[in-house]
């Protein structure tokens, strides 16, 4: 046997709470509190989604506590469409940067991809550190738009800093949609409610998120490229991190883009300048002189070419969590580990060209709709390769229903049924009926708002005993999982037939069309899912919270899984590895080898030898995991 | 928490980069860990490093002014409203500047490599103050411009010039903040392997965003004054 | 529990499939000459859909019921995959994808890569927020002068129709989009402050309207009757109620009324728009 390869770490373990829990350089920490960031802030995204159900269902009615809260955005307790509308644009802004992009990469990728790659930290710890709280920040900004605008104290101290910074319009905050399409976004207030500061530090908010993701992703690529453990190749990773490794390349190329449109909105608006905003307005009864020339195209272009890159970060981490887990509890390799890197990286090449998808009915030239149209469809390739591959892991294979491999076959499930409408939305000749309806609705729900989450729900329950040593409770996270999966089926399958009857987005009520009139039944029946659905997540955070104090404890490996972060304690020690610098001998997804003494065989095993006590794991029987 | 310090043997490599030729890629040895029997080149740490760091900054902000390019041709062409400024002389001197100070700062870096610490610093300090200058040559530029009633918001072209130089001053600012860091804190020589080559590789990434920086200003002049 | 897994995945399935296939809720009737080819498209693209969808969750289902651990000694098939079988399905799956691509491309080109044919009838449209505001050129087919500076809305001139413009005196400024039957239209699309969208479901296209951009599109409608158009772009806070309507009139009934004087042609529409009746939903 090698003799073990030991290490001094870089920086000694902390001291105090304040660096340990707050200020801290461990990845460890740092990825705990993304997770904490984006399960607060899903929190506010769901009960605005809530809310915005309820008005569309029982448009007129009196609420009460919104009448308290909000006087002026839901006078008499009856919400104004600009409220709605506010919700529209924050609950999409919260849930796409604050939670999609901060848990999946952020959270889980921060804790686990060093350890995965036998690495003690990130390559950075302190631009590490500085990531997290300048996207605290950005959340920080967000909150006080919303403020901005819908309180009416905050709103007049903001209005005294200019013309520009009007405020207080009693709405939810900005009401532009999280696409802030110009010229509407770029007027200001005169182009309506909710157009005043509320945009303005919506734009900054999510400049200084651009900046966050940024520092995270320099640090997640030159780790993986430069501290991988001895025997760690490339091809011998396990999938989960080149997600984290494909999305990092796509945060680093996109959202410079976001920043420099949202620098150049920023300056239309409280600067005076027109890149978007033609000339010849006339806005609300006077017209507009100080603009001219602009082009709101071009914020499109800009804004898609980062949107489009985007719902990959937001999606391909969940694709690798996927990925690992299902090999896990099915016990069986991954099928076709080559073909899944190929994927992951033609989704996230190609994801760069198709933006125009978006832009179909834009105005934009027809000839370039074609080229994005065609190039659409070709994405639907690399992900129908992944959903065969993972049908193909569990082909064969020998599955324990725990309730990680739940959610990853939820996301299998969900993947699937999002990502077959993309068949639909991007043939130009059918978007046109189907742009701005809720077929696009659906459409990206499930993948996004659905299937994204499944994944982070499979690594939470996954690797929840890692991260904090107990396990989950296995029944409430059953109970979670069924009432979840059935719930978003319930919410998003009818969003397609509202499509088909041609509902357009962000409308407030639907009650001035004729032509809609046979949807309420299915509103109705899409609230009341909504409101089950949402009120059972409740049962996850209660599992979260407790099991963290009260859960069975975990061992070193209780799921008999075959990765790094298996090998060492639950929880980690501060540096990992414990001073011992890993080797790996053999490819992420050994189950079940033939002739080997267990049906898992992990990474560190050396060739040819029975699994030995290393690095204190425990026997290999999963001692404290579960078998169904 | 064992934690075994490495043994006393190591092969030193402090070629400019982190040279990877006795190493993978990952900062390991090629053909395992051993040396005479020991451990033995068990350093975990590679220059490369910040290396690849500053690449994989370069190229984040390199996306930033590709947009903002693409916006400005685009904007150019989007409606005739659109009126390139003569350009302020004292950008040639600018431009001057910033070229010189690459050069500075490459022979600062060679310096270092050669171990000549005192050269290292002094033409860091050199560098710095070019840097400042070429800084200041912009902020004289502006007013010189403002006095004229070129202002941000007058003319597409002109939100365009204030907004790349800006946005190149800005990170410019950080380069020097960079070498200030670089004078405070690395013109010592250090007492251990990994503390040589982490000050070797401060210097080459330093030196990398540097001429990126002096690049990307030579390519933002020919935009800004000689595409049509 | 994997059979209760495999049994909730088939039937969500087959509630999903037969939303679709009950066409319960449904795009309504198609009223233009392409329509019947965006909806024969989709007819196609949504049985690939649904195979797909189907065989992937069948195909799930199976999987998780099948291979569910029954605690045998066995274990799982030790593979790493099949490289044949990935080219395969690869292949397979980009014919059948790129040749719907390429399938999906026809109607949007006929509609975006040739112009309005000779003899089309031409309305301008401008929209605000929260209103539509079509314009007509009159018997002497010329537009009159429009200008963004003379938009005047407490004064009605809502699209800045230049009176001085002996080309504007037969023009007529209205809210309803009014068209032939059975013949080519033509709309000029613009916007007096924020980003619209032209929508009538029937028609099967949509249009954003750009403010500075002056976007064409055409069409040829071949059913009479008055349908509901709204705005499919988010304008501002009553972009749910920006609504008109499109009255389709035969022949003589529209000649008649677009060479009516301003008054007139409102007082003639409103008639019209009693007379027609919005299709049964």
């Amino acid at each position: 046997m090698a003799e073990a390869i030991h290490e001094v770490h870089r920086h000694p373990a902390p001291t105090g709470f304040i660096r340990k829990y707050i200020f801290s350089l461990d990845h460890k920490v740092i990825g705990i509190q993304y997770i904490l960031l984006a399960l607060t802030a899903v929190v506010v995204g769901l009960v605005m989604s809530v809310l915005m159900r309820m008005n569309l269902s029982w448009p007129g009615t009196n609420w009460p506590i919104l009448g308290t809260l909000f006087p002026t955005g839901a006078p008499g307790g009856v919400m104004t469409p600009e409220f709605y509308l506010s919700l529209v644009t924050m609950h999409g802004t919260i849930m796409v940067f604050f939670v999609l992009t901060t848990a999946p990469q952020g959270g889980f990728g921060n804790y686990f991809l060093p350890i995965q790659i036998g690495a003690d930290d990130m390559a950075f710890p302190v631009l590490n550190m500085m990531s997290f709280w300048v996207t605290f920040v950005g959340f920080l900004v967000l909150l006080l738009a919303i403020l901005a605008e819908g309180n009416l104290t905050v709103g007049s101290w903001i209005s005294k800093l200019g013309e520009s910074f009007a405020a207080g319009s009693g709405t939810v905050g900005p009401i532009g949609g999280w696409t802030g399409y110009p010229p509407l976004s770029a007027l200001g207030k005169i182009a309506g409610p909710g157009q005043g500061a509320g945009v303005n530090l919506w734009i900054i908010s999510i400049a200084i998120f651009c900046v966050g993701s940024l520092l995270g992703a320099l640090n997640f690529i030159t780790t993986l490229l430069n501290m991988r453990t001895k025997g760690m190749t490339l091809m011998r990773m396990p999938l989960t991190c080149w997600a984290w490794f494909t999305t990092a390349i796509l945060a680093l190329l996109s959202f410079p883009v976001l920043l420099g449109g949202g620098i150049l909105l920023l300056l239309d608006r409280i600067a005076g300048t027109s890149f978007f905003i033609p000339g010849g307005l006339y806005v609300s009864g006077s017209t507009v002189p100080l603009h001219n020339g602009g082009s709101p195209l071009l914020w499109q272009h800009l804004f898609w070419f980062f949107g489009h890159p985007e719902v990959y970060i937001a999606i391909l981490p969940g694709m690798g969590a996927t990925s690992h887990i299902l090999s896990t509890f099915a016990r069986k390799p991954i099928f076709g580990y080559r073909a899944m890197v190929f994927a992951i990286f033609a989704i996230g090449m190609l994801g760069f060209f198709v933006w125009g998808h978006h832009m179909f009915m834009s105005g934009m030239s027809p000839y370039s709709a074609i080229a994005f149209s065609i190039l659409t469809l070709s994405i639907g390739v690399p992900s129908a390769i992944k959903t065969f591959n993972w049908l193909g892991t569990l082909w064969g294979a020998k599955i324990r229903f725990t309730t990680p491999m739940l959610f990853a076959i939820g996301f299998v499930s969900l993947f699937v049924a999002g990502g077959i409408t993309g068949l639909v939305l991007g043939q130009t000749s059918l978007d046109f009926f189907f742009h701005d309806t809720y077929f696009v609705t659906a459409h990206f729900h499930l993948v996004m708002g659905v299937a994204s989450i499944f994944g982070m729900f499979a690594a939470t329950y996954f690797w929840f005993p890692k991260m904090f040593g107990r396990m989950m409770s296995e029944s409430l996270g059953k109970f979670h999982f069924w009432i979840t999966f059935i719930g978003v089926y319930a919410i998003f399958v009818p969003f397609h037939a509202m499509g088909m009857v041609g509902m357009p987005r962000r409308y407030a009520q639907f009650g001035e069309y004729e032509f809609l009139k046979n949807t309420h039944g299915l509103v109705l029946f899409v609230t009341v899912a909504a409101i089950i659905t949402a009120l059972v997540q409740i049962v996850f955070y209660f599992n979260f919270f407790w099991s963290m104090f009260k859960g069975k404890p975990a061992g070193d490996n209780p799921w008999e899984a075959t990765t790094l972060e298996w090998n060492i304690p639950s929880p980690p020690p501060h540096d990992n590895f414990a001073g011992i610098v890993p080797e790996v001998y053999r490819g992420p997804y050994e189950f079940a080898v033939p002739g080997a003494a267990k049906d898992f065989t992990m990474q560190s095993e050396p060739e040819g030898t029975e699994i030995p006590a290393r690095l204190g794991e425990t026997d290999g029987n999963g001692g404290n995991g579960h078998k169904h | 928490m064992a934690a075994t310090v490495t043994s006393t043997e190591r092969v030193i490599d402090t070629t400019v980069g982190g040279g990877p030729r006795s190493r993978g890629g990952n900062g390991f040895p090629k053909n395992g860990g051993g040396r005479n029997g020991h451990s033995g080149d068990s350093l975990r740490f590679s220059a490369d490093r910040y290396r690849i760091g500053v690449w994989v900054a370069i190229g984040s902000i390199l996306m930033l002014f590709v947009a903002l390019t693409s916006a400005y041709i685009v904007r150019s062409a989007s409606s005739n409203d659109w009126q390139p400024i003569a350009m302020p002389k004292v950008l040639w001197l600018s431009t001057a500047l910033i070229l010189i100070s690459s050069m500075t700062m490459e022979v600062s870096r060679r310096s270092l490599k050669q171990q000549r610490d005192q050269a290292y610093g002094r033409w860091l300090i050199v560098t710095v103050v070019l840097g400042l200058a070429f800084l200041a040559t912009q902020l004289f530029a502006w007013r010189q411009l403002v006095r004229q009633g070129v202002y941000l918001a007058s003319n597409p072209y002109n939100s365009f010039f204030y907004l790349f130089t800006a946005a190149h001053g800005l990170h410019l600012l950080g380069g020097i903040l960079a070498l200030a860091y670089l004078l405070l804190r690395t013109t010592r020589k250090r007492n251990t392997v990994e503390g040589e080559l982490r000050r070797a590789g401060a210097a080459d990434a330093a030196t990398i965003y540097w001429h990126f920086m002096d690049g990307l200003w030579v390519g933002l002049f020919f935009l800004l004054f000689f595409w049509k | 529990m994997g059979r209760v897994l495999g049994l909730a995945i088939w039937i969500i399935t087959i509630a999903s499939v037969a939303m679709f296939v009950t066409k319960h809720w449904w795009f309504p009737e198609s009223i233009t000459e392409h329509g019947p080819l965006v909806d024969h498209q989709f007819t196609i693209t949504i049985i690939v859909c649904g195979i797909a969808f189907a065989a992937a969750q069948i195909g799930l289902g199976w999987v998780v019921w099948k291979y569910r651990d029954s605690s045998a000694a066995t274990r799982a098939t030790y593979s790493h995959g099949n490289n044949r079988l990935e080219v395969v399905w690869t292949v397979v799956t980009a014919i059948v994808f790129i040749s719907l691509a390429v399938m999906g491309q026809r109607v949007w080109a006929s509609l975006h890569l040739h112009s309005a044919p000779p003899g089309s009838y031409t309305v301008e449209v401008v929209a605000q927020q929260f209103s539509w505001n079509f314009h007509y050129h009159g018997k002497d087919n010329v537009f009159g002068r429009t200008d963004p500076k003379l938009i005047d809305d407490s004064a009605l001139n809502y699209v800045g129709l230049d009176e001085t413009d002996p080309n504007a005196k037969d023009d007529s400024v209205v809210s309803t989009l009014v068209v032939p039957v059975n013949r080519p239209i033509e709309l000029i699309l613009k916007s007096k402050d924020v980003t619209h969208s032209f929508f009538v479901p029937q028609l099967r296209f949509k249009q954003d309207l750009v403010p500075g951009m002056a976007i064409p599109v055409h069409f040829t409608v071949n059913k009479t009757g008055k349908y509901e158009l709204a705005c499919a772009e988010l304008c501002g806070m009553n972009h749910y109620k920006m609504k008109s309507y499109m009255l389709v009139l035969p022949e003589n009934e529209f000649n008649e009324l677009v060479n009516l004087s301003q008054e007139k042609f409102q007082a003639r529409r409103d008639e019209l728009l009693n007379k027609y009746q919005l299709p049964q939903y």
